[in-house]
């Protein structure tokens, strides 16, 4: 993938909307046959840079290449990249088949030829025998599928995809995930996705760009975003991780929660305050006398695979994901793996994020939506 | 909700129930039965028979019917794309012009265009001041086809002026990024979309043309009688209300099939328009 | 959104002002000092003068205003009772058939409405052996007879939207279902209500051809005294007059659409935050 020739450069672009700056000199590179995931929260200028790309906004300043070739102010209709609509965007007056024949049509095929383009579509997205129908008689996923066949139909080097999957049930989303990666595989095409959803990003990504405020936080792999996040929003954004206070002693030795650790991170000043990750699942409970910090257990769910247990270390509310019963009380010890701590340099999000101590998903929200008001 | 109240929330209708069968399905029926009757509440065929006398006015009202409506749509058209297209604002207020004449009672309005078009009216004022021929326009087909266009074009801007306000702006995208240009846009996607604004545009233009009388009267002067004319004749002049009635009753089923016709091409436009294109 | 084009600046403005040039005659005349309404002369306050000693045509304006009133509580009143039935019935032939039958009177000429009303009050008349019939009363019919299509399909769509769930929470909470309409689903569809009344009240005031058929010489409501009127030469109080409404309507229309803009910007504020 790394060698592969970029086909979409992004230099330097900056965007307002409604007044709003949306985007401020952002740069980003796409490979042939990369499928790219733009991750984060709304408003963090995700699907700006997705519409900018499909030629729907123009950037106020910077420039956008497709193979070298500057493309910033060539119409939409004129690039060879194509959308999936966060809901779909289907002609309603158009049934199944015109639909997927729309940009064929357009382009002036031979009737006979779009035949077969449309059928070997409707093959591909599992659709066989609905070409007559109307879009109105379609389920969500139905509509989806015909959405991507007629995006797919024009042959797009780089397919753009807006939280496809946002308007679809849990179980529906996950059959879809894996068809929509087969589907990239299978043509060898880019695809550009665009989602709030980690999971969703982790799962079919072959690099995640992970925004906040219009800037690019991290670009890398699932695995290089999960285990060494950039900062303190990488780490809480993806997954469920222990952010502390720290400091670097020396390389490969850091100290938080009063204690000192081994570490496998260097290069950083002695002494550096540094914010440190421990991912949950990495946390190992042993007796308290072996541990090298203790704590006690404040609360414990239980979520199937596993327990999630709140602990109290120092004043600081632990989450440990462990296959052990804890009793709420409990005194507890826990050991940490050199290769489970992640150094992480200071920045503006640190000190952001907090403990668990008021641990509940509902409750994050509602206080955000509270703030909103 | 359980299905005893919501049997009794079903009985709210019938108050209306009851109004409709006697003032909107009984006087129907009336119409009905006066066509069929004569003076002594006989039934008789003779005000179908008579009918045929006045081919020539049915054929006359749809026909101006049809040309006001289809001038209408064709002024209206693109000043609707026009107001749909601009800044918010800007639609507020445009909307708000479109729909205040509506509010100048029809009949000054009419009138307002008579004293225009006159012989000494102001065109003619205008054309003998600057030293031109004064026109003759008054009591033409001309003036009534306006006095129908200039009363009931804002019928028509608002339908597919609301059409178009509400055209999913995700479509025009998609068709842009599958390579439709300005013109395949509009051709594919915009139009086909305000198809059924422009339906009821239609109706709602052509159904008071065609059975107008006062626009007739006062821009027509008489000269020429649409059947709205005959009809009010009937009632207010002539007292004979059961030719009177059976003229009403053709009328009615007139327009029932031009509106069925319509809505026929329309829903067919729905189905299978993707075919057509 | 894009910048008009010039050229549709400018066939915006002649559509306009093809609107508007009548409109601006009959204010134009109305403020002439010859009583030919051919002629310009001076300008005058007489026809304004003039008009206020017409009792004929003030009598009609309280008319008008009074048929106005009664007609459109009693719609809006019928036509909300029927909606919320209406949209408890299932989807069948029999509601498809009712709704048939109330937009009647929308789809139908007015020139068949009002004849075949007309009939029906005549042969009433002549069955009950009442002369002169027609006169408030039928009016009064008629103008909720055509209004009422419009009140419903305003409510309509309102209710529809309503969840279904509203009325069931508050009789989960201890309200009667009596109670749940009026506290819950009425507040709920309350901007259909006011439309589907404002529409009313204006189709009455404006109505003239279902009014023409069904009203007698004892009431006479503004729009057939204005035809009574131009069936001679008009005479320019009758501009006044227009001009006069046409004023009311537009400082109505433009406190309406000033409150609209604002509540605008407030819910616009409301989304930014």
């Amino acid at each position: 993938m790394k060698n592969n020739p970029v086909v979409i450069n992004l230099k330097d672009v900056s965007i307002k909307l409604g007044g709003n700056q949306i985007l401020e000199n952002l740069n980003l590179s796409i490979r042939d046959k990369e499928f790219i995931t733009l991750l984060g929260p709304s408003g963090c200028g995700k699907t700006t840079t997705l519409r900018l790309i499909a030629g729907f906004l123009e950037p106020d300043s910077g420039d956008i290449l497709f193979s070298d070739k500057s493309v910033t102010n060539v119409p939409p209709h004129k690039r060879q990249v194509n959308t999936i609509f966060q809901r779909y965007a289907l002609f309603p007056n158009l049934n199944v088949y015109e639909n997927i024949a729309f940009g064929l049509r357009l382009k002036k095929i031979k009737d006979s030829e779009i035949r077969t383009k449309v059928k070997e579509m409707l093959d591909l997205v599992n659709l066989k025998g609905f070409e007559r129908r109307t879009v109105d008689s379609l389920s969500g996923g139905q509509q989806q599928r015909v959405a991507i066949a007629r995006a797919l139909a024009v042959d797009p080097k780089v397919l753009l995809l807006d939280e496809p999957l946002g308007a679809l049930d849990l179980k529906l989303r996950k059959d879809m995930q894996v068809e929509l990666k087969n589907i990239q595989q299978r043509l060898g095409i880019t695809f550009i996705y665009v989602t709030h959803d980690q999971e969703e990003a982790l799962s079919m990504s072959d690099t995640i760009v992970v925004m906040d405020g219009g800037d690019i936080q991290q670009i890398g792999t699932p695995e290089e975003i999960y285990n060494e996040p950039n900062n303190a929003f990488v780490a809480d954004f993806i997954g469920e991780s222990n952010i502390l206070d720290g400091n670097m002693l020396a390389d490969y030795k850091c100290k938080f929660s009063g204690a000192e650790f081994e570490c496998l991170d260097k290069g950083f000043d002695d002494g550096e305050a540094v914010d440190i990750v421990v991912r949950p699942e990495d946390v190992d409970i042993v007796p308290v006398e072996k541990g090298m910090l203790t704590g006690v257990v404040t609360s414990v769910t239980f979520k199937g695979v596993h327990f999630e247990i709140i602990v109290d270390i120092g004043g600081f509310k632990w989450m440990i994901q462990t296959t052990d019963y804890e009793a709420v009380g409990s005194k507890i010890g826990l050991f940490i793996e050199p290769d489970a701590i992640h150094i992480m340099k200071k920045s503006k999000y640190s000190g952001m994020f907090g403990d668990y101590s008021s641990f509940s998903d509902e409750i994050e929200h509602l206080s955000d939506i509270v703030e909103e008001e | 909700m359980n299905k005893n109240s919501s049997l009794r929330m079903k009985l709210y209708a019938s108050p209306h129930i009851v109004w409709s069968a006697i003032f909107i399905v009984v006087p129907l029926i009336m119409v009905a039965y006066y066509s069929f009757t004569n003076a002594d509440g006989a039934f008789s065929l003779e005000n179908i028979y008579r009918l045929s006398d006045y081919t020539t006015t049915f054929l006359r009202s749809l026909w101006y019917g049809i040309i006001a409506t289809i001038i209408c749509f064709i002024l209206a058209y693109p000043i609707a794309y026009i107001i749909s297209q601009s800044k918010l604002r800007i639609q507020t207020t445009m909307i708000m012009l479109a729909m205040i004449p509506m509010w100048m009672n029809f009949l000054i309005r009419t009138y307002a265009w008579m004293n225009i078009l006159e012989d000494s009216g102001v065109i003619n004022k205008i054309l003998t001041t600057i030293g031109l021929e004064p026109v003759h326009m008054i009591n033409t087909p001309g003036a009534v086809i306006l006095g129908m266009v200039y009363n009931f074009l804002p019928y028509m801007i608002l339908p597919i002026y609301s059409v178009m306000t509400k055209l999913d702006k995700n479509l025009v995208e998609a068709a842009q990024d599958l390579g439709a240009g300005k013109v395949s846009v509009f051709a594919k996607v915009v139009f086909p979309m305000s198809v059924p604004g422009i339906v009821s545009g239609i109706t709602m233009v052509f159904v008071p043309s065609v059975s107008t009388f006062y626009i007739s009267q006062k821009l027509g002067g008489g000269t020429f009688a649409l059947i709205g004319d005959v009809i009010e004749m009937q009632f207010q002049i002539s007292n004979n209300f059961h030719f009177g009635a059976a003229l009403s009753l053709v009328l009615m089923i007139l327009i029932l099939i031009c509106m069925a016709f319509m809505n026929r091409f329309s829903s067919n436009e729905d189905v299978g328009g993707g075919m057509v294109i | 959104m894009k910048k008009t084009h010039p050229l549709g600046k400018i066939y915006a403005f002649l559509i306009m002002a093809f609107m508007y040039i009548p409109i601006l005659i009959i204010a134009v005349y109305s403020f002439n000092s010859s009583n030919s309404t051919g002629i310009l002369t001076g300008f005058s306050l007489k026809w304004y003068g003039e008009l206020f000693k017409d009792k004929a045509t003030l009598e009609a304006c309280y008319n008008t205003i009074v048929l106005a009133i009664t007609s459109a509580v009693t719609a809006t009143v019928v036509g909300t009772v029927a909606a919320l039935g209406i949209d408890k019935m299932k989807k069948s032939w029999r509601r498809s058939l009712l709704m048939t039958i109330t937009d009647i009177p929308m789809m139908n000429p007015e020139i068949v409405t009002g004849v075949s009303m007309m009939l029906l009050f005549v042969f009433i008349g002549t069955f009950l052996k009442i002369n002169g019939i027609l006169g408030f009363w039928t009016l009064f019919i008629a103008h909720v007879t055509f209004s009422l299509p419009y009140v419903i399909l305003n409510i309509l769509p309102k209710l529809s939207q309503t969840n279904p769930n509203l009325a069931e929470a508050a009789m989960d909470l201890g309200c009667t279902p009596g109670k749940a309409v009026r506290k819950v689903i009425l507040p709920a569809i309350r901007p259909g209500i006011v439309s589907g009344f404002i529409m009313a009240f204006t189709l009455s005031l404006d109505d003239f051809i279902i009014s023409y058929f069904v009203s007698g010489p004892k009431f006479q409501t503004l729009p057939i005294r204005i035809y009574s009127m131009t069936k001679k030469r008009v005479t320019p109080d009758m501009y006044a007059l227009s001009t006069i409404i046409f004023v009311i309507i537009l400082i109505m229309l433009i406190i309406i659409n000033m409150r609209g803009l604002k509540g605008n910007s407030k819910a616009k504020g409301r989304a930014k935050a």
